[in-house]
């Protein structure tokens, strides 16, 4: 079946036929044809944010939260360049988003007309795909594929760039349909290779799994067979920042989180062990440390559905390409059949190792004194919103690494955090899209204050939609993690990294409308978490914390994973110049 | 060498280079990149090129399947084995790439390019040339009292030794296309 209409409601019905029920977005002249149709509608709830970079993470937190693509509509010019971080962003934590910009009519593109700019050319490299759609016959067809490669294989980032004469012009729709494009990434991993690693299994002395943001982009059925795998070989198991919650942090397997602020235990078992499986994570650099050092007894699988994440930074004994769920159905299929052997005795050997590791206990903090440590803000944090089923976002620094080494997560999709990017003014918009998704649900977006003011606009959002997002504020007055590599790596010389002048941050909610509430006192502190959480509305929570706290454990720039910081004790000399190049 | 010991001219521009080297042995390859005819492809595969500091030693594409939207972009490109086999995962996940075949591993290939040489002279340089000319079956396209220009085809090496016999012969302009291969037999 084929319609006529107009591209503007064509890319209302495309939006429709994919099943999209949101779209972030912010107005102007190249897109007024698609407001238009927007406008005429009730299937899509539209929400207008502040600024155009906000629109993007706020769909990636709906993305995150619900494991479907955001969608994401901005005008040209600025519309598009503002999208830019958040695009990067997705792009590299392989996030689903589907962004629509408006271009200049076609017979005006290279003009340098107003508000024009080559979307296309500034968005090719921090996007998977993009297009430029000049024919609105095409338009229909060109959105279905977009959704598809957004969604296929790795996921990530694509764009479609549309000229407002095409908007305006009639054409012929092409409804969804299965799709028929040369780009169908393979799923299933190949059996010689998972056999492989069925063996290793059986034989490994001291495993480790090491699993990543793939488990949790590849859907809740990976999540469980991790679980199930994990349970039936009684493997311990780590995870990236990105991966948290595919497996539950109360699992009696679970060693935290690992890398560069990971855990004492994780970052000593993947450097001694003998067999590490890599589920759906990359080796990025906040991960191995320095590569040279990285695990070197070990034989290492990969199992990625990106076949470039192999062998790009480790030597991989044995690369399974594949989808996560795919392969680790299959692993456990051929595992099983041939009688769910490990080597129990040793791996009985392996955790009394780990659980010495593990009696370091690596995360304990002294809360003492009428300054409230942020580690301690947190524990409480965690201790009174652990019976609700709680979405987390973060921003960007000290306080997200605080928050995923003292915030447990029982399941997937409900932590977001800018993992690859590092994006300072992530975690706020991204709340208010995991609240648009989870209408019911408590959303909490742990932050540092510095952080927060870069997206403080969205302010306006949460208030417009009534989004009761609680925004929790670590307030160090400074720019915390820049702070401790000044301290460790430059001479104690704190250049730009106090902030003055902060706002009142409860008069600023009392100006939105919202609520403020301040705390400074660790004795008052349960109270106020309390009435954060007491309270139906957005709520911004000025947690004034200890400003000189450091982030620890850390593995210092340039050591292994053995070569760990666990405290400020200990901080002379741990950084030579060979390692404080790289960041 | 600077105070952080970073060796002047290294491939590593960035901090962030913390890649092994698998092995250190710089290897040329070339490889045959079919994608689809879409504007903005040859960006792709360039951005990709100069986004992740791969070499580019010489590049060409061309249409070669009207009806089925095809281009060929033969790439030839040099790095550690590491590199190369990155260099072709990658260029394997751009969107509109439909196959990437590395022709230097993949059996025996024929490669082939065209170039054009001016030569400016008189007397017996012109004379020489032209012998020199014949030798190397170059064609001459175009002829004045003064210059010649040449048009020669063949692998790259062949066109380089063509190269440098023409400089002392007055040599001024040179057209190159580029390598262009296709594995031999079936």
């Amino acid at each position: 079946m084929t319609r006529k209409m107009t591209g503007a409601k064509m890319i209302v019905q495309a939006l429709i036929d994919q099943g999209v029920d949101t779209v972030f977005g912010y107005p102007g002249g190249a897109v007024l044809p698609i407001y238009d149709e927007v406008f005429q509608q009730n299937s899509i709830k539209h929400v207008l944010v502040r600024h155009e970079q906000g629109a993007v993470h706020a769909a990636e937190g709906y993305a995150r939260s619900t494991g479907k693509p955001g969608v994401v509509l901005v005008t040209s010019g600025p519309g598009a360049t503002n999208a830019v971080t958040g695009l990067t962003d997705a792009l590299l934590d392989s996030i689903p988003l589907v962004v629509l910009t408006g271009q200049v009519p076609t017979f005006m593109i290279g003009s340098d007309a107003f508000q024009e700019a080559d979307t296309v050319g500034i968005t090719r490299p921090c996007t998977k795909h993009n297009w430029l759609v000049k024919d609105t016959d095409k338009l229909g067809a060109v959105l279905h594929e977009a959704f598809h490669v957004a969604i296929s294989g790795r996921p990530g980032p694509v764009l479609v760039d549309i000229p407002k004469d095409v908007q305006f012009a009639t054409g012929t729709y092409t409804p969804k349909k299965p799709s028929t494009s040369h780009y169908q990434p393979p799923v299933k991993g190949d059996m010689e290779e998972i056999t492989e690693l069925v063996a290793a299994i059986e034989h490994a002395r001291r495993p480790v799994f090491y699993t990543g943001g793939g488990v949790i982009n590849s859907g809740p059925a990976a999540s469980q067979l991790l679980r199930e795998l994990v349970e039936a070989t009684g493997f311990p198991i780590t995870s990236t920042l990105m991966g948290l919650g595919a497996y539950p942090a109360s699992g009696d397997k679970w060693l935290g989180m690992l890398g560069m602020h990971g855990l004492y235990e994780a970052n000593m078992a993947m450097h001694d062990c003998d067999l590490m499986i890599n589920i759906g994570a990359r080796f990025d650099d906040r991960i191995t440390g320095v590569v040279d050092l990285f695990s070197p007894k070990s034989k290492k699988a990969h199992i990625d559905i990106d076949p470039s994440s192999i062998n790009k930074i480790i030597r991989i004994d044995i690369p399974i390409v594949g989808d996560v769920g795919h392969v680790l159905e299959d692993l456990l299929k051929v595992w099983k059949s041939r009688g769910r052997k490990t080597n129990s005795e040793a791996v009985g050997k392996w955790w009394k190792q780990i659980e010495e590791w593990r009696a370091v206990n690596c995360l304990k903090f002294e809360q003492s004194g009428k300054i409230i440590k942020p580690q301690y803000a947190l524990s409480r944090l965690e201790a009174l919103t652990k019976k609700y089923d709680r979405y987390i976002t973060t921003e960007v620094g000290q306080h997200q690494m605080w928050a995923a080494q003292y915030l447990r997560f029982e399941d997937p999709n409900r932590w977001m955090t800018s993992g690859g990017l590092g994006t300072m003014g992530y975690g706020f918009p991204a709340s208010i899209g995991v609240q648009m998704a989870h209408p019911d649900a408590l959303v909490i977006n742990v932050a540092g204050e510095a952080s927060w003011l870069m997206n403080m606009q969205e302010m306006g959002t949460a208030m417009q939609y009534g989004l009761p997002v609680k925004q929790f504020i670590l307030n160090n007055e400074r720019l915390g993690m820049v702070r401790q590599w000044q301290e460790l790596l430059h001479g104690e010389r704190y250049s730009q990294s106090w902030s003055e002048s902060l706002p009142d941050f409860v008069k600023l909610a009392e100006a939105f409308g919202a609520k403020g509430i301040i705390c400074s006192d660790p004795d008052d502190l349960d109270d106020a978490i309390m009435e954060m959480l007491n309270y139906d509305g957005p709520v911004i929570f000025d947690c004034l914390v200890e400003k000189h706290e450091n982030c620890f454990p850390m593995i210092p720039s340039g050591k292994a994973h053995n070569d760990m910081m666990l405290s400020g004790a200990n901080t002379q000399g741990m950084i030579d110049a060979k390692g404080s190049v790289l960041v | 060498m600077s105070a952080l010991k970073i060796k002047k001219g290294s491939n590593s521009h960035s901090a962030y280079n913390l890649r092994p080297n698998f092995s250190d042995v710089i290897e040329r390859h070339t490889l045959a990149v079919l994608v689809e005819n879409e504007p903005g492809v040859l960006a792709r595969v360039i951005g990709l090129f100069s986004g992740r500091g791969y070499n580019i030693d010489s590049l060409t594409v061309a249409e070669v399947d009207h009806t089925g939207h095809l281009s060929r972009i033969t790439i030839v490109t040099s790095g550690t084995p590491q590199v190369i086999e990155q260099i072709k995962a990658q260029l394997g996940r751009i969107v509109p790439v439909h196959e990437v075949h590395d022709l230097t591993v993949e059996g025996p290939s024929v490669e082939r390019e065209l170039a054009m040489f001016k030569v400016s002279g008189t007397g017996d340089k012109r004379v020489e040339a032209l012998r020199l000319a014949d030798i190397f079956r170059a064609n001459v396209v175009d002829s004045t009292l003064e210059t010649f220009v040449f048009e020669i085809t063949g692998a790259p090496d062949k066109i380089d030794a063509f190269a440098d016999l023409m400089r002392p012969l007055g040599l001024s302009d040179v057209a190159r296309t580029g390598v262009a291969a296709l594995p031999r037999g079936n």
